[in-house]
């Protein structure tokens, strides 16, 4: 019953996809946060996706099984976006605020592209359901 | 089994059986559409059902060359190559689902599933018509 596996490697992915979007949305929650007294500013993150096989037991061997999982969530280290604003209580000695470097565009089709890839699975896993149901039914 | 006819039952469910692969094979692409470096993979479903039947294809049996060797025979335990799908445009990470044909494929396969599943269901009708002879 290959057709229960699809279920395990569909709802892996759309966890995957789902956690991706949930780092678009702390990203873009802090777009405009400005830098602590640390001098250091929110970075973006983003995942890393890393193809996870999930135990052997098709006729096709190993490959065939193919779930996803996040292996890193890794930080943009590019500097933050400095504003000369020196009326501004968190403005350094030269008078500029340090915000995010949180790209509002990259993120916004990082969550377009992320819920395309999560509705894919949905329906990947509704119509392996229909199937399911469809081969109880037979001799009936 | 190369020369017997083959219950349609039995190639029903072989058939079904392999749809079924296919089908985790394509819901696994479309599961890592956004996997750096992953390579999509299918395999061709004529062939492969041509293998697990033992129909046409002579050359799938083992040669006996010694008295206690067992007959080697398609069947269920016989394997086929998982193929590489070839990327219609590349991609910079190096993954090669394309989406569109992994969506169309599925829908493919899923209702030649359904037509696996209706041919054995109307197989059993008539052996159930046959058996009560009205």
């Amino acid at each position: 019953m290959s057709l229960v596996n699809i279920f395990s490697v569909s709802g892996s992915a759309a966890s995957a996809q789902s956690q991706r979007l949930n780092v678009v949305a702390s990203n873009l929650a802090n777009a405009d946060t400005v830098a602590g007294p640390d001098g250091q500013a929110y970075k973006a993150r983003q995942v890393v996706f890393q193809t996870q096989l999930m135990g052997a037991t098709g006729r096709l061997g190993e490959a065939a099984n193919a779930g996803v999982r996040v292996s890193t969530v890794s930080e943009d280290q590019s500097p933050g976006r400095r504003v000369l604003d020196p009326k501004h209580p968190a403005a350094d000695a030269d008078g500029y605020v340090t915000y995010s470097n949180v790209n509002a565009v990259d993120e916004m089709v990082n969550m377009i592209s992320a819920s395309r890839s999560y509705q894919n699975n949905v329906e990947v896993m509704n119509t392996a359901k229909a199937l399911l149901q469809k081969t109880l039914q037979i001799g009936q | 089994m190369n020369a017997a006819p083959i219950d349609p039952l039995a190639m029903y469910g072989q058939a079904l059986s392999l749809r079924s692969e296919r089908q985790r094979l394509l819901a696994s692409n479309i599961a890592n559409a956004d996997t750096p470096g992953y390579v999509a993979r299918d395999f061709n479903f004529a062939q492969a059902l041509r293998d697990a039947t033992g129909a046409g294809n002579a050359g799938a049996t083992l040669a006996q060359s010694q008295a206690g060797h067992f007959p080697a025979q398609g069947g269920m335990g016989s394997s086929f190559a998982l193929q590489y799908a070839t990327p219609s445009q590349t991609n910079l990470d190096g993954n090669t689902v394309d989406m569109d044909r992994e969506r169309a494929s599925f829908a493919d396969n899923a209702i030649k599933y359904e037509a696996t599943l209706r041919f054995i269901n109307s197989h059993v009708r008539t052996m159930l018509d046959a058996i009560k002879g009205q």
